[in-house]
C-alpha cells in the first residue's frame, strides 16, 4: 500500500511540471484529440511504410498466398449471388482459396471488391483474374487494408481509449496515456500481419475493442452486438468469447432481475447473428455448408509450427498418428476449457472492468496453446487484451511481443518480410522505452532466479534470431530450428499464461482489500 | 527559466533510433535516376583514374559534383566493393537494380545522415530543453528530409550537417571554424555558394573588429585555411591541367533557366507573363512568333522561350541574386552579430532559390533546414516558418509522383503540421504568459500584425486566417490536380497541375522571401 500512495505523489510532482519541461509536454498539452491524432498519424504511417514490401506468396503462382486469398474472395463476393459464395460449382471452385471465414468477412470482401472494380475491372474478373498482380491493383488492395484500420481500428481504440482513461482518471498522466496509445495503435505483430503479409485482422480485432470498450462504460447490449460482428467476421475472435460470456453473466447475475437481463443480452447476439446470416436462413442445408466451411477439422490438430501445446508436444507424442481426429477434437476441447476455467469462475463470481481485461487474455492465451487448428499469426488475439492492459502491466505487453514476434519469425521469412520485422521489433522497443523523466523508476525487487531467467530468454531470443538466419538445418530434420523456436515460444507463452491467471485471481484480493481499507475509513 | 539543463542526449538518441527505424521501412520505395546517377558515381570514382573522373561519358549520368562528394562515393565504393562487385563495375553496373545495390546505397544515406545529427546536437547541447526538442523535431523529423534524401533518393542530409555544423560554430563566435566548414562544404556540393558573399562579407568583417594585427592574423589564417582546403579538393585536376573541364561539367548553363517541373520561384510568374502578355498582343493584332521551344517539354536549347519579354541570361539571374542579397550584405557589414549568422544564411538560399538560374525544387532544403534554427525563437519566426515549411513541403510533392507513395508524402506532411502546431504552441503559449514583457515576444507580435489582426489578443501560436485560407488553397490545387483534373480534362493539359503547384507556391516563398527580407533589415535597427 505505502508504495502506491508514494506512487501516487510523484505523480502530482509530475503534473505540477506537466507541459513545461516534461519531455512530451508539447505533444499532450492541447488534450485528448490532438494527441490522439497525432500518434495515429505515425501509425498510419509506419503501416503505409510496412505497405511498401512484400506479401505473402507475391509472385508464386500457382496457390500464391493469403494476398491471392483476399484477391480472390472479393473476385467471388462480386460475381455470384450470395447463396453460392460457399457452395463448390462451376463458378466457384473451393479448392482455390474457398472462402472459409463467415458472412462478414464476405460482404466485407464485396464492398472492397466493389472499390477495386471500379478502378481496376480486370483485378477482379472472374477467373481470369486469378493470380493478379500488377502495380496499380496491388496498391488498390493495401489501401483497402489502410482504408478498413482507419475506419474501424483506430476509432474502437480511441473510444477504448477514453473509456479507460476515465476509468482511471488521475491527472498527472498524460504522458502516460499518450504511450498507451502508441502501444495500442503500434502493435509490430498487427502491423507485420495486416499491411505486410496482407490480412483483415484489423477489422475483427478492431470490433472487439469496440465490444470491450462497450463493456467497460456499461453499454452492455452494444457490446454483445459489436462483438457478434467480430466474431462474423473471424471465427478466431472465439477466442475472447468465455471471458465475454462470464463477465456479462456475472455482471447479470448482480443486477435485480437476472433471467431477462441475460434474454437481453441473448435476443441481441441472436438478432446480430441473423441478420449477418440472413442470406442463408433460406434453408438447414444452406446454413451447415457454410459452417462447415467455417470448421476445417480435417486439416489437423496444428499447422507448420505454432507455438501451442499440441505442436510443442508431438516432439514427444505423436499426436497425430497416435489419435484420430475426434478424439483429439475431445481433448482439445477438454484441454481449452478446462484451462479458461479459472479466469471464467473468477468473472462470474466477482466481475470488475480490470478483472474483464485480464480475462480477454487469459482465455485468449488458452485457446491459442490448447485449441483445435491454431495458426502463429493467432498470436494476435491474446496480444490484443495484452496492449490494452499494457498501462498496467507494460513489461507483460513487451514480452508478449517480442515472444509473439519471435513465433511469427519464419512465417516473415517466408514472405520475405525481414526487414520490416527487424526495423518494428526495433521501433516497438524503441516506443516502450520512450524517454520519460520519471523519478520514481520503476525498481522492481526481483529475485536471482527471475533476473537468471530473463537473461536466459533474452540471449535465446537473439541467438535463435542469428541461428535461424545464418545456419542451415541438417539434412535429417530440415525443420530443426523451426521447431527450436516453436518450443521456446510455447514455454514463454505457457510461462505468461501462469502468470496471468494468477494476476487475475489476486487482482480480486487486491481490490477486496481496497475496499475493506475505504468501508473502514 | 534560463538556468534549466538542456535536454539530455538519451532523448536525442531516442529519436534518432526511432526516425532511423522509419527511413528503414522506406527503402523499397521509389527511387528516382538520381539512385542510379549516384551508383555511376560510385562505379565511375572506383573503376577509373582521377584523371578521368571529369571527362568520362559511360552513362549520360556525368559527375556534376565538386571533387569531394566524389572522394566521398570513392570512399563509399570500397564498402560497396565489398557488399557486391557489381555495383562498382563500369558498365555491368549500368542500372543495376538488384536488392543488395538498394539496401547498400539506402543504407549510405541512412549513415550519412549522422552527420546531420551530430550538428543538430551541437546546435541545441546549450538550449533551453523546449526549444532544444522542438528543432530535434524540426529538423530530425523533417519531411522534406525524408521525402528528398530517403524516398527520392539524395545526400542532403548529410551536407546541410555540414552547413548546420558551420553556422553553429559561427554561433559560437568561432568564425575560423565555420569558415573552413563552409569552404568544405563547397567543395561537396557547389549550389550551396549562393551564401558565400553573405559568408565573405560576415567573415571580413569578423576579422576586423578589435585591433589590426589580430584582424590581420585571422584573416590570413582564414585564407590560408580556404585555399588548402580548396587546394585539396581541385588541386589534382589542375595538376592534370582539367581545371576547364572541371567547370564545364559543374556549371551546366546550356540546361535553361528553368527546370522540367519548375521551381516554385519568381521566374515562374515571369513565365506566366510573357504566355499571358503574348496571348493578349495577339488577341490584339500584333504579329506575335511562337517561341520555338516550350518550357513544358523539359530541355530548354540556346533559343528564346520567350515570346515577348526579354531572354534572361545567366548573368541576368546572377545580378538579381546579388541585388537581392545587398540588404543582408549591407546588414552583416554593419553588425556582424554570431546570432543572426543563420537568418542571413537562410535568406542567401531564399533569394538564390527566387533569382537562381536553373533552380532544384530540392533546393527549398537549403533555407528551410537553417530556418528551423531562428523558427523557434520568436513567435513571428515561428508563424513564418509553419507557413513556408508547409508550402516547400508542398512543392515538393510532384517529385514522388507515384501512386504508391502517395499516402507517404501526405502522411509525412500531415505528421509534420501536427508536430509544428503542438510544438509551437506548447513553447510560445506556455512562455507568452510569463514574459509578456519580454523583447522577444513583442518583436514577435510586431512582425506578426499584418499577417492576423487575432494574434495580439490571444499572444500565443495561432494560426491566422491568412495562413488558413492560403493553407486551404494548397488542398484546393492538390484536389484539382489530383483527382478533378484528370477527371474532368482527361489527358488534355497535362502540364496545368504541376503548373498549378509551382506557381500557388511561389507566391508562399515569395511571401516568405518578403518576410525574411522584413525581419533582417527591421532587425536591431
Amino acid at each position: 500500500m505505502e508504495k502506491k500512495k508514494a506512487k501516487k505523489t510523484t505523480h502530482v510532482g509530475d503534473a505540477a511540471r506537466d507541459g513545461a519541461d516534461a519531455p512530451w509536454g508539447w505533444l499532450t498539452h492541447r488534450g485528448v484529440v490532438p494527441t490522439f491524432s497525432f500518434v495515429s498519424l505515425f501509425g498510419l504511417l509506419v503501416r503505409a511504410a510496412v505497405s511498401l514490401h512484400p506479401y505473402s506468396g507475391a509472385g508464386t503462382p500457382p496457390k500464391y498466398g493469403d494476398f491471392e486469398a483476399q484477391r480472390h474472395w472479393m473476385e467471388i463476393t462480386i460475381n455470384l449471388w450470395a447463396r453460392d459464395w460457399y457452395v463448390n460449382g462451376t463458378l466457384n471452385d473451393l479448392s482455390y482459396w474457398g472462402l472459409d471465414y463467415p458472412p462478414l468477412t464476405a460482404y466485407q470482401s464485396y464492398v472492397h471488391g466493389l472499390f477495386l472494380k471500379l478502378f481496376d475491372p480486370d483485378s477482379v474478373a472472374l477467373f481470369s483474374s486469378r493470380g493478379y498482380e500488377t502495380y496499380f491493383s496491388k496498391l488498390l488492395m493495401r489501401w483497402t487494408v489502410l482504408s478498413s484500420d482507419v475506419m474501424v481500428f483506430f476509432p474502437a481504440v480511441f473510444c477504448f481509449w477514453i473509456v479507460y482513461n476515465r476509468g482511471r482518471s488521475r491527472g498527472g498522466e498524460r504522458c502516460d496515456t499518450a504511450w498507451h496509445i502508441a502501444m495500442l495503435l503500434i502493435n509490430p505483430c498487427l502491423i507485420l500481419i495486416d499491411h505486410g503479409h496482407f490480412q483483415y485482422n484489423c477489422i475483427s480485432l478492431g470490433l472487439t475493442v469496440g465490444a470491450v470498450a462497450a463493456v467497460l462504460s456499461q453499454k452492455d447490449l452494444i457490446a454483445c452486438a459489436l462483438f457478434s460482428l467480430a466474431l462474423n467476421h473471424k471465427q478466431m475472435s472465439a477466442y475472447f468469447a468465455p471471458a465475454f460470456f462470464s463477465h456479462l453473466l456475472g455482471k447479470c447475475l448482480r443486477r435485480k432481475n437476472p433471467f431477462f437481463e441475460v434474454s437481453r443480452l441473448g435476443l441481441v447476439v441472436i438478432g446480430t447473428f441473423a441478420v449477418v446470416w440472413w442470406p442463408y436462413l433460406y434453408s438447414s442445408d444452406a446454413l451447415l455448408q457454410v459452417l462447415s466451411r467455417l470448421a476445417p477439422f480435417e486439416r489437423g490438430i496444428y499447422e507448420d509450427y505454432v507455438a501451442n501445446f499440441w505442436c510443442a508436444t508431438s516432439v514427444l507424442i505423436k499426436w497425430k498418428r497416435l489419435f484420430l481426429t475426434p478424439e483429439l477434437k475431445l481433448f482439445s476441447l477438454i484441454m481449452t476449457v478446462s484451462t479458461c476455467l479459472p479466469s471464467m469462475i473468477h468473472q462470474i463470481a466477482s466481475p470488475s472492468s480490470q478483472g474483464f481485461l485480464y480475462g480477454l487474455l487469459n482465455c485468449s492465451l488458452s485457446f491459442y496453446l490448447f485449441s483445435f487448428q491454431v495458426h502463429e499469426k493467432s498470436i494476435l488475439l491474446p496480444l490484443l487484451p495484452a496492449s490494452l492492459l499494457a498501462l498496467d502491466d507494460p513489461s507483460l505487453y513487451k514480452w508478449l511481443t517480442h515472444y509473439g514476434l519471435l513465433s511469427m519469425f519464419p512465417l516473415m521469412r517466408r514472405d520475405r518480410l525481414l526487414l520490416p520485422y527487424t526495423t518494428l521489433n526495433a521501433l516497438y522497443f524503441l516506443l516502450h522505452h520512450v524517454p520519460r523523466d520519471r523519478r520514481d523508476s520503476e525498481v522492481t525487487s526481483s529475485s536471482a532466479a527471475y533476473t537468471i531467467l530473463t537473461a536466459f530468454s533474452v540471449c535465446c531470443y537473439f541467438g535463435l534470431h542469428l541461428v535461424y538466419l545464418t545456419m542451415h538445418a541438417p539434412e535429417k530434420y530440415p525443420f530443426l530450428f523451426e521447431a527450436l523456436i516453436m518450443i521456446f515460444c510455447f514455454f514463454q507463452f505457457a510461462l505468461l499464461a501462469i502468470y496471468t491467471n494468477k494476476k487475475q485471481w489476486t487482482l480480486s484480493k487486491h481490490l477486496m482489500l481496497l475496499n475493506k481499507e475505504k468501508k473502514l475509513i | 527559466m534560463t538556468n534549466t539543463p538542456p535536454p539530455p542526449i538519451s532523448e536525442l538518441r531516442w529519436h534518432v533510433a526511432v526516425a532511423t527505424c522509419l527511413k528503414l521501412l522506406l527503402i523499397p520505395s521509389y527511387r528516382s535516376t538520381d539512385f542510379e546517377v549516384h551508383r555511376h558515381w560510385l562505379a565511375l570514382t572506383h573503376s577509373l583514374p582521377l584523371s578521368r573522373w571529369y571527362t568520362d561519358e559511360t552513362s549520360p549520368w556525368t559527375l556534376d559534383y565538386p571533387p569531394f562528394f566524389a572522394f566521398f562515393e570513392l570512399l563509399l565504393s570500397y564498402a560497396a566493393r565489398a557488399v557486391d562487385p557489381v555495383i562498382v563495375h563500369l558498365h555491368r553496373g549500368l542500372n543495376y537494380r538488384s536488392d543488395s545495390v538498394v539496401l547498400f546505397q539506402r543504407i549510405t544515406v541512412i549513415a550519412a545522415d549522422s552527420c546531420l545529427f551530430y550538428a543538430v546536437y551541437r546546435l541545441t547541447r546549450k538550449c533551453e530543453p523546449r526549444k532544444g526538442r522542438l528543432i530535434w523535431a524540426l529538423v530530425i523529423w523533417s519531411p522534406m528530409l525524408l521525402i528528398v534524401d530517403h524516398v527520392h533518393f539524395q545526400y542532403n542530409g548529410f551536407l546541410l550537417g555540414i552547413l548546420l555544423l558551420s553556422i553553429s560554430y559561427l554561433s559560437e563566435g568561432k568564425d575560423l571554424a565555420g569558415g573552413c566548414l563552409f569552404a568544405i562544404l563547397l567543395c561537396f556540393k557547389h549550389l550551396f555558394a549562393v551564401a558565400a558573399p553573405v559568408y565573405f562579407v560576415y567573415l571580413l568583417r569578423r576579422c576586423f573588429r578589435g585591433t589590426f594585427a589580430r584582424g590581420f592574423g585571422l584573416l590570413s589564417a582564414l585564407g590560408v585555411a580556404v585555399i588548402t582546403i580548396f587546394a585539396a579538393a581541385y588541386g589534382p585536376f589542375i595538376y592534370h591541367g582539367q581545371m576547364q573541364q572541371v567547370i564545364r561539367r559543374m556549371f551546366p548553363f546550356g540546361r535553361g533557366l528553368c527546370h522540367a517541373y519548375w521551381a516554385p520561384n519568381f521566374w515562374v510568374f515571369y513565365i506566366v507573363m510573357d504566355k499571358v502578355l503574348s496571348f493578349v498582343l495577339r488577341r490584339l493584332g500584333f504579329d506575335i512568333q511562337m517561341p520555338a521551344v516550350s518550357f513544358t517539354g523539359g530541355l530548354v536549347g540556346n533559343s528564346s522561350p520567350f515570346a515577348v519579354l526579354p531572354q534572361i541570361t545567366p548573368l541576368t539571374t546572377f545580378i538579381m541574386v546579388l541585388l537581392a542579397l545587398s540588404p543582408c550584405l549591407i546588414k552583416a557589414w554593419r553588425n556582424p552579430q554570431p546570432k543572426n549568422a543563420a537568418r542571413w544564411i537562410a535568406y542567401a538560399y531564399t533569394s538564390g532559390f527566387l533569382f537562381g538560374w536553373h533552380v532544384h525544387e530540392k533546393a527549398s532544403l537549403h533555407f528551410v533546414i537553417p530556418l528551423a534554427l531562428t523558427a523557434v525563437q520568436s513567435l513571428g519566426d515561428a508563424k513564418h516558418y509553419f507557413w513556408l515549411s508547409i508550402v516547400s513541403c508542398y512543392s515538393l510533392f510532384p517529385l514522388l509522383y507515384e501512386a504508391q507513395e502517395y499516402p507517404i508524402k501526405v502522411l509525412l506532411l500531415l505528421l509534420h503540421c501536427v508536430a509544428m502546431f503542438l510544438g509551437f504552441s506548447a513553447l510560445f503559449n506556455g512562455s507568452a504568459r510569463a514574459k509578456a514583457t519580454a523583447p522577444e515576444s513583442r518583436k514577435g507580435d510586431q512582425s506578426g500584425e499584418k499577417r492576423s489582426s487575432s494574434l495580439a489578443k490571444g499572444g500565443g501560436f495561432t494560426i491566422g486566417w491568412i495562413t488558413r485560407c492560403y493553407l486551404f488553397g494548397i488542398l484546393l490545387v492538390e484536389l484539382w490536380g489530383q483527382f478533378l483534373h484528370p477527371y474532368i480534362l482527361g489527358n488534355k493539359l497535362p502540364f496545368v497541375p504541376l503548373m498549378m503547384i509551382s506557381v500557388y507556391c511561389a507566391f508562399g516563398i515569395m511571401y516568405s522571401w518578403i518576410w525574411q527580407l522584413r525581419s533582417i533589415v527591421r532587425c536591431s535597427s
